[in-house]
């Protein structure tokens, strides 16, 4: 058996005595599509930012084929193949929606700040690779008509969808998506569940925190519970449907006595 | 149709160039050159500025540090060490570039208001040095720059100086230009807006805030050195003064931040008003003054970009 693609192993930080994330362990193959859900504040998005490098955990480990990548700041994982999107967006208001996907491109722009300057050759060819590169993957997430326009006068469906464009990008192999599907209506929710069935498609793995539970069992073919910082479950989306820990977890142990009853 | 016409960088070279081989056509004395030589001049290092405020986000209170770094450069370059003009401002802008990758290192880390002042306390630095070091400098009275020769020729009325820093703005002004277009400058804006997801797509946020850093010192040494052939003598205050770094700020939020041409004419009306309003004789400085704040007022974005907002909000 070959090394997963993504290995998480027994990560822990704690904030001021209390422990946000505890021992979590979780492995993710390339190509597949891995949800983590949890109640509000059972350390979804910490773990994230542990993964990602905007946190440096207590203990455990992060590897990434085999390499360890625990505590890497942002931008070497990117270089890695490691990129995330956010759940408060974070896009380049300002420049337009097709310069946002093409600053993704940075990792693969070489020429340097003199031929930046002079507009030489090498430069104008890394302008023409990322634009290209750029508007392909916007066509990817259903932008490309919205390309020239101002990043800040686009809807909020579309930011999410602009910023999983500039994470992918990076030509990630692992793309952790940070509750892409919230504050989006129905039909942005069907598009970005669209989106990401491509792009693992594309074999790059997808580590996804997620809310919106119909979009988490429909697209995932694993899932993860954490509650408390702890991990719950983890197994099949019908194996997690079906743990009674997991109602417990969301309803309380009154709720799930209810539940069961109703 | 206009914004496209506006947007489009060599449309924009095209008609700077043609404004400033056709403006000596209107000027009647050599006065007008002297005063459009400084614009020029200005405008140089209020666009390098502006990559590093207006475009990548960061402050310079200390900007004109680097201007006195440049002046001091030519004048101490042809006199103690006997360097042809040409070449001391090319040592100076080196030097400037040098300085600025050192002590941007450790200051660029900083944000807001700390790298405000750190900034502001790199400029005084470069001033107070400029002042005590009068062995080699003239301390607080300054020192003399030799008329420069190039080709045989002597350098010395403002008309010729005009041309010259003519051709040095629009040369930034092209340089400038494609860095913004350039993976570098794309990287620079992104910083700008999202530090977090810049990093997150792999840019090295602090290697292209000290490169952006480097740019704009050379740009403003460049400009000084042409103000101290421009003017044939400097000093500290003059030069490398906090008033200075204050109105090399100005240029560039008055002008407006981000845009190219905002700089510019930041440049031209800070230059330029202190000269036309000196019919209000006492007043001068209240009418200025005044002038400012009313344009911040009302044109919040800098002159440049709000009144092109205004031109697009019309058209549409």
């Amino acid at each position: 058996m070959t090394a997963p693609l993504l290995s998480v192993e027994g990560l822990s930080i704690s904030f001021g005595g209390v422990k946000a994330v505890d021992g979590v362990s979780l492995t993710v193959d390339a190509g597949e599509i891995h949800s983590v859900i949890g109640p509000n504040g059972a350390g979804k998005t910490t773990l994230f930012n542990l993964i990602a490098g905007q946190y440096k955990p207590a203990s455990g480990r992060v590897t990434l084929s085999g390499a360890d990548i625990t505590g890497l700041p942002p931008d070497q994982l990117a270089r890695r193949g490691l990129s995330r999107s956010f759940q408060n967006l974070q896009i380049f208001f300002r420049m337009t929606a097709l310069e946002n996907v093409m600053v993704g491109r940075h990792r693969h722009e070489r020429s340097g700040l003199m031929s930046h300057l002079l507009a030489l050759p090498s430069a104008r060819i890394d302008n023409e690779t990322s634009r290209r590169e750029a508007l392909k993957l916007l066509d990817l997430v259903g932008l490309s008509d919205l390309a020239e326009r101002e990043a800040g006068q686009l809807s909020y469906g579309a930011l999410k969808r602009l910023e999983i464009a500039r994470a992918l990008a990076t030509d990630p192999r692992i793309l952790l998506l940070d509750e892409p599907a919230a504050g989006c209506n129905p039909v942005e929710t069907e598009e970005v569940d669209r989106v990401i069935h491509d792009v693992a498609k594309l074999g790059v793995a997808v580590l996804l925190v997620e809310h919106d539970m119909r979009l988490v069992m429909r697209i995932s073919n694993t899932v993860t519970v954490l509650d408390r910082g702890k991990l719950l479950v983890s197994g099949t989306p019908d194996v997690v449907r079906n743990d009674p820990r997991v109602v417990t977890a969301y309803l309380g142990t009154f709720g799930a006595q209810e539940a069961a009853r109703a | 149709m206009f914004m496209r016409f506006v947007q489009s960088r060599w449309l924009l070279v095209a008609v700077l160039t043609a404004v400033l081989a056709l403006l000596p056509f209107l000027f009647p004395s050599n006065y007008y050159f002297r005063v459009a030589a400084l614009v020029n001049i200005f405008a140089l290092a209020a666009i390098g500025l502006n990559l590093l405020m207006g475009y990548a986000g960061q402050v310079s209170l200390g900007h004109a540090g680097f201007m006195g770094i440049g002046a001091y450069a030519v004048a101490i370059g042809t006199t103690h060490f006997k360097l042809h003009g040409i070449v001391a401002m090319l040592a100076g802008a080196v030097v400037a570039g040098i300085v600025a990758f050192v002590v941007g290192r450790p200051i660029l880390r900083l944000k807001g208001h700390y790298l405000a002042v750190a900034t502001l306390g790199f400029g005084i630095l470069v001033s107070m040095v400029l002042t005590n070091e009068a062995a080699w400098t003239g301390g607080p009275d300054g020192m003399g720059v030799p008329r420069m020769d190039l080709f045989g020729v002597r350098l010395r009325g403002p008309d010729t100086w005009y041309m010259i820093t003519a051709g040095a703005l629009v040369i930034g002004v092209i340089l400038a230009l494609n860095l913004i277009s350039s993976p570098t400058g794309r990287a620079m804006r992104a910083i700008h807006d999202s530090e977090t997801a810049s990093r997150v797509v792999g840019v090295d946020v602090a290697a292209c805030k000290l490169r952006i850093f480097v740019v704009s010192a050379v740009y403003t040494s460049i400009a000084g050195s042409l103000m101290a052939f421009l003017n044939g003598h400097i000093t500290p205050d003059g030069s490398a003064g906090f008033l200075r770094s204050v109105e090399l700020v100005t240029m560039v939020v008055l002008g407006g931040m981000g845009s190219v041409l905002g700089a510019i004419a930041g440049a031209a009306m800070l230059v330029i008003l202190p000269q036309a309003l000196t019919v209000f004789h006492d007043y001068e400085h209240l009418v200025l003054g005044l002038i400012i704040m009313v344009s911040m007022i009302f044109l919040p974005r800098g002159v440049v970009p709000s009144l092109a907002l205004l031109f697009r909000r019309q058209n549409s």
